[in-house]
């Protein structure tokens, strides 16, 4: 009854994107030689540019410069405006100086109408202008014939835009064939250029005005209005970012092959290692050398492709050896290219100079990570589907019985009465309130799926409220805008309307959603928007958003359903509590709203191994709450992939077992005693370190510093560190390599920083940093390190769901360096509501081990809360044996405690010196 | 610290069958049966033996045995086990990480005394409820038991009642085989005779048939002699037999004077009667002046017989085969046997030889009465021959029954070649113990194939508690269907539920009163479950 129960629709989808194939089909998404407009700017190659600034426009007023551009072929001319914006950023707008119609503008993704700093004019001549950017020397030069700009600091070129000439403008024009083109005349006269290509016959094979994709055609009633512009970093070699790929943390070169696409797709069966687009998109482009990191942040919503070539490339190393031993080297340099369908060019060029920096300009730009409350932090459980409310009890009964903790349980698609979403099935989940109850009797949560399509069916509540307020995204002809999904037929709410979201939000209330509680938190599937039978598996482009075509902001669509659901849920609290909202699409701002994994992926190995660059990359662009569903999302592990796969999901920040319909189930406990037993601890070392998760996504939250970073963020001079994407960091302070091979026997880790030293965080033996450090592994190993020099906090008493551990006790581990030092912090507050926010009632506190003392002192001295949480145990890794263990507390009061010390590890343990976690103490070893 | 508090809190234990209230001190958390570990005041040396540490240090919320065991009644150790005594229901053990939770996990609250959270103790009403479905459940084993008894019973009577079928079917299959076999030498018997009888029919028949040819040949010998004498001098010469090409006898397309000669056996002309001999040799290549086509060979009157008796009797024999054919098919065995008898039609059709030549005259009276009696005696052993065929295919079926793995007293038996079902709101599922597993779809569409009988497939201890259906359907991209039916003990024979907790992985719920153990004494059964 497989097919038959899926519905005819899902026969339909399957035999349409499956033909009988485990793999992505290709063909049924674009290469850029399939898509006009990429084609069309992909055929512009590298030269002089079109475009000239004319010099004489030039006005400088306190917060930007502007300026035009003229192309020198078809007249059009092109308004510049700079900004330099505070934090060490310049902001370069280009749209057309008076286009027919205004040009889409990416509303919503800044927080804030970017601050300005003053620029001043160093000099001007004839052949361009010198600005100053402030500090560092660092100045602005633009070039004016052929237009150019460059950011110096000092005599080194630290950027450049359109050096390569590939500036690129489609202006807005009135179709040839149909209309006479007021500019016609003097264009016929005109070479035409390779951006500018003939219109009328020749436009139709362009696809300027119609373009055709399978069977789907596209009509552009604004013809082409595609840009580019073309950026040169010398001294790079290494460029990361523009999620979101199934591809290595290191972006690769795209000559010969096709750009890396962004543009939000469903993909069925997505392969690895390929520039292809997937669910999200994120415009932002990290550069790093040893000397300075630096991002590109290309604020465009529309189908946008980015090339990347690189002088170096293809050289073997042994080729870059002789290069600097002849001293016949260039520079090395990474060009990249963007291209955009249509809108505006906005980039905001953020020079660091270091990956902190960074993202501090792009969190300022665009805002951190939501804090999450802390349960969504622990493990979540989920799988298509949990068929009842029956089944649910008995998965929640089975964590008890064999002692696993969990936070969460989810409910997919067939929760629903018909896949209408904010429904239940009432054969299924009778009585919904019942059965959240029984969680919140545990102390644990649910997430219920609600997706953005919406049922076409009249007996259907929220379909017709979106009807009548004329909500829907409409189509090209102004009817409402209709496509397949899980329902069958779907409306698809246009979430850019503002009183749309507002509407959407209420829709969460308790008094809306029935059988909603307050345990209950949102997941948003199928957001891209997914559309089974539309071009690509998405809208068409020629939709309509209000005035806005699809095409315009595709992109966007993920972060509004997002926000409208995110919304949703503070306001059903009184905008008391956190929100906890899952999304699949996303864009440049999406971290403010909630957690995003990396969609329908398979359980292999490679999967497993590519989920971390994939977070990796997340991360480096702000969206820190990431995670791949642990086990595959389609077919089915073997076992030790699963336990594998646990221990790495352990150590990822969304921590989510998933699995497709049609898998056999695989809750933990179902593969024998010894594996339950070994995916017990995986989930269990996640608990006991949830205080540390805590306070890293409080420091995400506060100042957008990744959760999970890149080595080469914390060792920016080490230039092994540069492409390591098989391991990665939690914070500064633990290192992580997983183990991702079949059968592995060993890993091997690289553990950075000269003159540091790491310790196993389950033997606690000592390592030496610079060296990659072989490590003997076992089924039940996962290679952890920390950080000579760092204090962790964990909670050692793992219960069955984080909310039990609340009150719980602190186990401190000091690691000393080996100038016997360590510092860490330590972050509590209620775990769910924003009055760590709104009142400042939390506690954050340094810990600071020198001088043979460890204190702990309030980071914020203006916030206050008050805990029953102690401190338990202190556990001193690299330490000597003390004669006296001293506790010091603020009332003046001396306690002796006792330890134990393991000479043969240096381990130093400190008994019980039960002091609340809030306050001032000290204890000094003698 | 709170936790200070919490030092050697002692807890209290009812003892219930008494029903009166008995002291006994021991450190939260520990059970009755381990008190003697935990004395006051003496150093405690952790279960394991592994460390000593002063008292105080049990239930201190600090964990300092490796094994967990100085921490009985606190959180402080991640292997620590914690006991309830729950007076008036069932006392427990539950991980020390659920102490102090905020959840209620012992009914007699003792496990969440410092946490906040209001629990009621619901001990006594959970052992009532306990003692009453216990009563309830009791109640059906005992029912159930009484009822497997008689299945089981019935079964032996079943069993003894199919292997007396099975004895009595071997009997009868015996006497059938003996008189298949005398069957066979009467059939045998009468068939010499009349295989006799109609062979000299047929001989008589074959002997006037050479007559007749035989004067045929004379009269064309006469024909082609007054064809040949074309001067009519009464004499065959060398000139007039040497226009018959068709002589040739190296067929080198030209007749020499020798060879014609030769063909006259060495004269040059022959008379009438000397022809008689020249004839013989040369009439199967002679043509007749007046006709140009070759003469149809001649055939022996032996085949002709052969065929005539073939189409005399075949048609009969095939009629007699025809109800059988499908049984046949089964058993090969008598397929081979009857092969011989079915000789398949022959392509010629007998009317129409039957037009060319004379009919083969009636049996005489005699012969007619042989084949007759033969014929009887063919029917009698066919008869007795189905018969054997019959009682062999019940032996099997009975044999295959009785092949089954019932369970150890065959208390299953009575679910062979029965089926159950169950309604939902989309499907209604069948059960057919033994044989198979299925799905149909209330409202149209096709029956889906859940599973075929597979095994008993319970733990090692309670084999006979799970039947396992496999090999049904096939799954889009995935496995075949199969079916596990988990067996309880219930006085009805009923599907309770069913569901598919994995896709294609169905599982059902059966009551039957066949699994039902025979009961313990309630008071047994509560005993066992309420600590003093």
């Amino acid at each position: 009854m497989v097919l038959a129960r899926m519905g005819p629709l899902l026969v339909l989808w399957l035999a349409v994107f499956l033909s009988g194939t485990w793999a992505v089909d290709r063909g049924n998404f674009k290469t850029c030689d399939q898509c006009a407009f990429c084609k069309r700017q992909r055929a512009l190659k590298p030269g002089q540019s079109l475009y000239r600034a004319l010099l004489e426009t030039l006005e400088l007023t306190n917060t930007k410069l502007t300026l035009q551009l003229i192309n020198d072929n078809n007249k059009v001319r092109l308004l510049l405006e700079l900004y330099r914006l505070q934090g060490n950023m310049t902001r370069v707008k280009i749209n057309e100086l008076k286009p027919l119609k205004p040009r889409f503008e990416v509303p919503d993704v800044l927080i804030n109408d970017p601050p300005t700093e003053p620029l001043s004019l160093l000099s001007q001549d004839e052949n361009g202008v010198v600005l100053s950017l402030g500090a560092d020397s660092q100045r602005l030069i633009v070039s004016a014939k052929p237009f150019r700009l460059d950011i110096m600091e000092g005599r080194e070129v630290l950027l450049s835009l359109n050096s390569r000439g590939l500036l690129a403008f489609e202006h807005l024009r009135i179709r040839k064939d149909t209309q006479v083109d007021p500019e016609g005349a003097e264009k016929k006269e005109e070479t035409d250029a390779a951006n500018e290509p003939a219109e009328g016959e020749t436009a139709k094979e362009d696809g300027m005005w119609e373009e055709t994709f399978k069977s789907h055609t596209d009509n552009k009633p604004n013809g082409p209005s595609s840009i580019s512009l073309d950026f040169s970093l010398p001294g790079v070699e290494h460029v990361y970012g523009i999620p979101e790929h199934a591809d290595s943390l290191k972006l690769k070169t795209t000559d010969g092959g096709d750009p890396y696409r962004l543009f939000n797709l469903d993909v069925f069966q997505y392969e690895l290692f390929n520039p292809m687009a997937l669910y999200g998109a994120i415009p932002v482009m990290l550069s790093h050398s040893a000397q300075r990191t630096m991002g590109i942040f290309w604020l465009n919503a529309a189908e946008t492709w980015v090339d990347i070539s690189s002088n170096t490339a293809g050289k073997t190393v042994l080729g870059q050896m002789l290069d600097y031993v002849q001293g016949s080297s260039e520079t090395p340099q990474t060009d990249v290219r963007w291209i955009s369908e249509s809108g505006i060019i906005d980039v905001f060029i953020m020079l660091g100079p270091t990956p902190t920096d960074v993202f501090s300009q792009y969190a300022s730009l665009t805002g951190t990570q939501a804090f999450p409350p802390l349960s969504a932090l622990a493990y979540h459980q989920c799988r298509w589907n949990y068929n009842d409310q029956e089944d649910v009890a008995a998965v929640d009964q089975g964590f008890d019985e064999h002692d696993i903790p969990y936070d969460f349980i989810w409910l997919d698609i067939e929760h629903t009465d018909g896949k209408r979403y904010f429904t239940w099935d009432p054969h299924k989940f009778p009585q919904p309130k019942d059965m959240l109850q029984g969680l919140i009797d545990k102390r644990r949560k649910m997430v219920a799926i609600v997706d953005p399509h919406i049922k076409v069916d009249s007996s259907y509540k929220i379909h017709n409220e979106i009807r009548s307020k004329g909500f829907y995204v409409k189509n090209k002809d102004g009817g409402d805008y209709e496509g397949w999904c899980w329902p069958g037929n779907s409306g698809y709410p246009d979430f850019t309307n503002p009183e749309m979201r507002a509407w959407w939000a209420s829709m969460f209330a308790y008094d809306q959603y029935e059988g909603s509680m307050e345990n209950m938190y949102t997941w948003n599937d199928m957001n891209e928007p997914s559309v089974f039978n539309g071009p690509e598996v998405t809208m068409h482009k020629d939709a309509l958003h209000g005035t806005w075509e699809n095409r315009d902001l595709h992109n966007l669509y993920g972060l509004y359903v997002q926000m409208a659901t995110a919304e949703g849920l503070i306001e059903r609290s009184g905008g008391v509590e956190r929100p906890f909202v899952l999304t699949r699409a996303f864009f440049a701002g999406s971290q403010r709203y909630g957690a995003v994994w990396t969609g329908d992926n398979t359980a292999d190995w490679d999967h497993l191994k590519i989920s971390i660059p994939m977070c990796l990359s997340l991360g480096l662009v702000g969206v820190s709450f990431c995670g791949a569903d642990v086990g595959g999302f389609f077919k089915s592990p073997s076992t030790e992939l699963l336990v594998r796969w646990y221990q790495t999901g352990a150590y990822q920040p969304f921590f989510r077992a998933h699995a497709h319909l049609d898998t056999p189930r695989r809750e933990p406990w179902l593969f024998g005693p010894e594996n339950t037993a070994l995916i017990r601890e995986a989930v269990r070392q996640r608990y006991a370190l949830l205080p540390y998760w805590y306070q890293l996504f409080y420091h995400a939250h506060h100042s957008g510093q990744p959760v999970m970073r890149p080595l080469w963020v914390e060792y920016t001079q080490d230039t092994a560190t540069f492409s390591v994407d098989d391991q990665f960091l939690l914070g500064r302070d633990l290192l992580v390599h997983p183990v991702t091979e079949e059968g592995a026997k060993g890993v091997t880790a690289y553990l950075p920083g000269k003159g540091e030293v790491w310790f196993d965080v389950h033997t606690f033996q000592k390592h030496n940093g610079a060296q990659n450090l072989y490590i003997p592994v076992t089924i039940s190993s996962i290679p952890v390190f920390q950080r000579g020099g760092s204090i962790i906090p964990r909670k050692a008493r793992v219960r069955r769901s984080s909310s039990c551990m609340e009150h719980d006790p602190y186990t401190l581990f000091v690691a000393l360096s080996p100038k016997r030092f360590a510092q860490g912090e330590l972050y509590i507050d209620d775990g769910h509501t924003f009055n760590f926010d709104k009142q400042k009632q939390f506690i954050h506190r340094r810990l600071s081990f020198a001088n043979n003392a460890l204190s702990s002192r309030n980071l914020a001295p203006g916030s206050q809360f008050i805990t029953p949480s102690w401190i338990e145990k202190i556990v001193i890794l690299g330490a000597s044996k003390p004669s006296k263990a001293t506790l010091k507390t603020p009332d003046g009061k001396e306690s002796l405690l006792e330890f134990e010390f393991d000479a043969s590890m240096s381990v130093l343990t400190l008994r019980k010196p039960g002091v609340n976690a809030g306050v001032d103490w000290t204890v000094v070893l003698q | 610290m709170s936790c200070a508090l919490l030092l050697l809190l002692m807890s209290w234990a009812l003892a219930m069958r008494t029903g009166a209230a008995v002291e006994i001190q021991r450190p939260r958390g520990v059970p009755l049966s381990k008190r003697q570990f935990y004395e006051e005041n003496k150093p405690f040396t952790c279960l394991d033996g592994f460390s000593t540490i002063s008292f105080d240090r049990v239930n201190d919320d600090y964990c300092d045995c490796r094994d967990g065991s100085d921490e009985p009644g606190t959180a402080a150790c991640p292997n620590g086990s914690f006991h309830c005594t729950n007076a008036g229901f069932r006392p427990a053990f539950i991980p020390s990480s659920r102490i102090n939770d905020g959840i209620c996990d012992c009914c007699d609250t003792t496990d969440e005394y410092n946490s906040g959270a209001t629990c009621q103790n619901t001990c006594r009403e959970m052992g009532r409820k306990e003692r009453e479905s216990l009563q309830i459940m009791a109640e059906i084993t005992k029912e159930g038991f009484m009822l497997k008894q008689q299945l089981i019973h019935e079964a032996k009577r079943g069993q003894e009642d199919k292997q007396g079928k099975l004895t009595e079917l071997q009997g009868s299959k015996k006497d059938l085989e003996e008189k298949v076999e005398a069957l066979r030498t009467v059939k045998e018997t009468a068939e010499d005779p009349e295989k006799e009888a109609k062979e000299r029919h047929l001989k008589a028949w074959g002997e006037q048939k050479e007559l007749i040819r035989m004067e045929k040949d004379k009269t064309r010998m006469a024909e082609a002699f007054l064809e040949l004498d074309d001067d009519a001098d009464g004499y065959v010469s060398v000139a007039e037999l040497q226009s018959h090409l068709e002589l040739d006898p190296d067929s080198d397309g030209s007749l020499t004077e020798t060879e014609t000669q030769g063909l006259l056996g060495g004269a040059d002309k022959v008379d009438t009667s000397t022809f008689e001999t020249v004839w013989s040799g040369i009439k199967d290549k002679y043509l007749s002046e007046g006709q140009s086509d070759p003469p149809a060979p001649v055939e022996t009157p032996q085949e002709e017989e052969t065929r005539d008796f073939v189409s005399d009797h075949y048609p009969e024999d095939y009629a007699g085969e025809e109800e059988d054919v499908e049984e046949d098919e089964e058993d090969d065995d008598h397929e081979e046997e009857e092969e011989e008898e079915k000789v398949p039609p022959t392509v010629q059709t007998p009317e129409k030889r039957a037009d060319d030549e004379v009919s083969m005259p009636p049996y005489d009276t005699e012969t007619q009465s042989l084949i007759d009696a033969a014929q009887k005696a063919r029917d009698d052993f066919d008869e007795v021959e189905r018969a054997l065929r019959e009682v062999d295919d019940q032996m099997k079926n009975l044999e295959k029954e009785i092949g089954f793995d019932f369970g150890p007293s065959a208390e299953f038996a009575y679910l062979y070649s029965q089926c159950y079902e169950l309604s939902t709101s989309e499907y209604i599922y069948r059960l057919c113990p033994f044989n198979r597993v299925s799905q149909k779809p209330k409202f149209g569409g096709s029956e889906t194939n859940l599973g075929l009988w597979g095994q008993w497939a319970g733990p090692e201890d309670s084999l006979y508690s799970v039947m396992k259906y496999d090999h049904g359907q096939g799954c889009w991209q995935g496995p075949n269907r199969s079916t596990t039916v988990k067996l309880t003990c219930g006085k009805e024979t009923v599907v309770t539920s069913t569901s598919e907790p994995s896709r294609c992985e169905y599982l059902m719920e059966f009551t039957t009163p066949a699994v039902c153990q025979e009961p313990a004494s309630l008071d047994e059964v509560l005993q066992g479950h309420t600590e003093l």
